[in-house]
């Protein structure tokens, strides 16, 4: 019983029978009820959107208008104009957080859930302690590293330290996924003369497309959400990812709230992908995370 | 790419163009090795070691570093150049002295403990809500979850701008009510309600998710048995959900707690801590301590850092003895 299996496909079932039966009628208030719900959960995103549609003299109009009536772009085009570096480098960022988690992860995961290595069960338990690791202490400690390596503002110093943030959560995803791989096949696999480094590239690999997903997903989505290893180990860099140019954009104390929220939309966009195209895979990973060992 | 040198039955044809197969000799001639030459725990440590020597590397010596930086008295000149005198623990005796110390505990548990309370109350209405069975409901619970996804200084720069004493949305809307314009992030007595509010709105998908996929284990037969006993919705909820959900509350409330403990982003982006100190945490502190001014103090803000760290990592321990227990039973 893997987590990724408890979410999405399974039909709810604390549904009582008899609500069932008098579903149609009961349940519209329901949907009523959810969509409220809904709107005022969301009503902070709405905000942001219409706020960088305002244009600038309409901005501290009292009340403030509900819907963008009066639409500009100004933000979103000061957005192309500045801010077009940074999103390109967060997302090198993020893809490069990803692979460094993924070639690290999965082999890990392999070991500890089928190669039953000599103090495996350590290892698991040092990869949930580190999740505890406040981002701030780790901050310190790699600024002190890399002022003496001189790996400060650089982009491959902020990609290893913001895999600190998945890696531990991606050897215990992989990990709880591969150890529902039936062992069977890989016995099978072995007896057909595979080697344990083939039967993990052909057998296990492919089979764990899943759990690559899933971690990938969190790794790029965490690399370009992370302010603090940003803005302790690459502030004042050639190359800032996205959270330091909207915190720029505050610190300086400019009053252009729609082009703020703008660059705050678009830095929105890669989440509202993964919640779109793979929100199976995001339920699957935080139950993951905090339910499984 | 692919190394598997291991296909020991291929190299009984003849002309095997592969690499020399160490160690493989068929049919076990080897030197008294038995039939499965390479020794599991070998190819096991093998897949683990670089992650082990990634521990080792970006864990353990980052930590080690705050360490020694809490126990040193680093000047800006010496954090560059070495040397710093061994100082023991007159860091933390300063911070223990520091004024700054007990508002930041005590914002420290405020924060956290208002923060759990309201999500994690918020989080379980709304799964319970969620697992009832009606149209949308898979749609809109995964919409819940945008809060979560979104990057933290994007929650925190929206709140700010919607928090703004002239012209955000909530103290208009509050006007409209008739109730006077707040100070939220500029007066020391609402600067840490701003931060705790925007942190229970982010941190309530979290509860939701895991405390939906807790409610989904309860069987169904229960409530049946239990209406069949005419208890009301009410009496259903106490007397069967909440009991039965308390291994998930409680893993769902000590993960929050660690991650709660560790907030940092949306306080220093809403308030960098203030109006003076009024928002301050451990690591609002710590960060305002190392990197907040000019003249950095390294050792004192490693020293709150590590102090942060034995509360996470006691709760933390805590949490993974509760995780293993709900796993066992």
């Amino acid at each position: 019983m893997s987590a990724h299996s408890h979410v999405g496909t399974r039909p709810p079932a604390v549904v009582p029978r008899w609500t069932r039966k008098r579903q149609g009628r009961r349940t519209w208030w329901k949907t009523a009820v959810g969509l409220v719900l809904t709107a005022v959960m969301l009503f902070p995103v709405y905000w942001m959107i219409n706020v960088s549609f305002t244009r600038d003299q309409d901005m501290r109009k009292s009340p403030p208008d509900l819907f963008p009536t009066h639409g500009t772009l100004h933000g979103y085009r000061l957005v192309l104009d500045q801010q077009l570096p940074y999103l390109g480098t967060s997302r090198a960022i993020g893809l490069g957080t990803v692979a460094v988690t993924v070639v690290l992860a999965a082999p890990a995961g392999f070991a500890l859930a089928k190669l039953r290595p000599y103090a495996g069960g350590v290892v698991g338990f040092l990869m949930l302690a580190a999740q505890m690791i406040p981002g701030i202490i780790m901050a310190m400690g790699f600024y002190a590293i890399y002022l003496t390596l001189g790996f400060l503002q650089s982009v491959p110093g902020l990609i290893v330290a913001d895999s600190t943030l998945a890696v531990p959560f991606a050897v215990l995803i992989f990990t709880a996924f591969m150890a529902g791989i039936p062992g069977e096949l890989l016995q099978a696999a072995r007896t057909d003369g595979a080697g344990t480094i083939r039967t993990f590239w052909s057998i296990v690999l492919p089979m764990s497309r899943n759990a690559i997903v899933t971690v990938s997903l969190f790794a790029f989505l965490w690399s370009w959400s992370d302010f603090v290893f940003a803005s302790t180990l690459d502030g004042g860099g050639a190359h800032e990812p996205i959270t330091l140019g909207i915190y720029h954009y505050i610190g300086n104390n400019n009053q252009e709230w729609n082009a703020i929220m703008a660059t705050a939309v678009v830095a929105s966009i890669p989440a509202a992908l993964i919640l779109v195209l793979a929100q199976r895979y995001v339920a699957a990973g935080v139950a993951a995370g905090a339910v499984k060992d | 790419m692919n190394t598997t040198a291991q296909m020991p039955d291929a190299s009984a044809a003849p002309g095997g163009d592969g690499p020399a197969k160490p160690r493989r000799d068929p049919a076990g001639t080897g030197r008294g090795t038995p039939r499965r030459p390479r020794s599991p725990q070998w190819a096991a440590w093998g897949f683990l070691a670089p992650v082990v020597a990634y521990l080792g590397l970006f864990y353990a010596y980052p930590l080690y570093r705050n360490i020694d930086l809490s126990l040193r008295d680093y000047t800006v000149r010496s954090f560059v150049q070495g040397g710093a005198p061994f100082t023991g623990l007159g860091n933390y005796r300063t911070v223990f002295r520091d004024p700054t110390f007990a508002p930041a505990l005590e914002h420290t548990v405020v924060f956290t403990a208002v923060s759990l309370l309201f999500q994690y109350a918020a989080g379980l209405a709304l799964a319970v809500f969620f697992s009832q069975h009606f149209r949308l409901s898979t749609t809109l619970r995964a919409l819940f979850l945008v809060p979560w996804l979104l990057p933290l200084i994007v929650s925190a720069s929206t709140w700010s701008w919607m928090l703004n004493s002239d012209s955000g949305i909530v103290n208009s809307t509050l006007g409209w009510a008739g109730i006077g314009p707040v100070n939220w992030l500029t007066s020391p007595s609402w600067s840490l309600a701003s931060v705790i509010i925007a942190n229970i709105w982010i941190g309530i998908p979290f509860n939701l998710v895991l405390l939906h996929s807790g409610l989904q284990a309860i069987p169904a037969t229960l409530y049946e048995a239990a209406a069949l006993d005419g208890a009301n919705a009410w009496q259903r909820f106490w007397k069967v959900t909440f009991p039965l959900l308390r291994p998930v509350s409680a893993v769902t409330l000590l993960l929050g707690l660690v991650y709660t403990l560790k907030v940092f982003d949306i306080i220093w982006i809403m308030t960098k801590g203030g109006p003076s100190d009024s928002s301050t945490t451990f690591a609002t502190w710590s960060y305002r301590l190392g990197f907040g001014t000019l003249l950095p103090q390294f050792g004192p803000g490693a020293a709150v850092g590590n102090i942060l760290v034995v509360i996470a990592l006691a709760f933390g321990l805590v949490y993974i003895r509760a995780q293993r227990k709900q796993m066992s039973s």
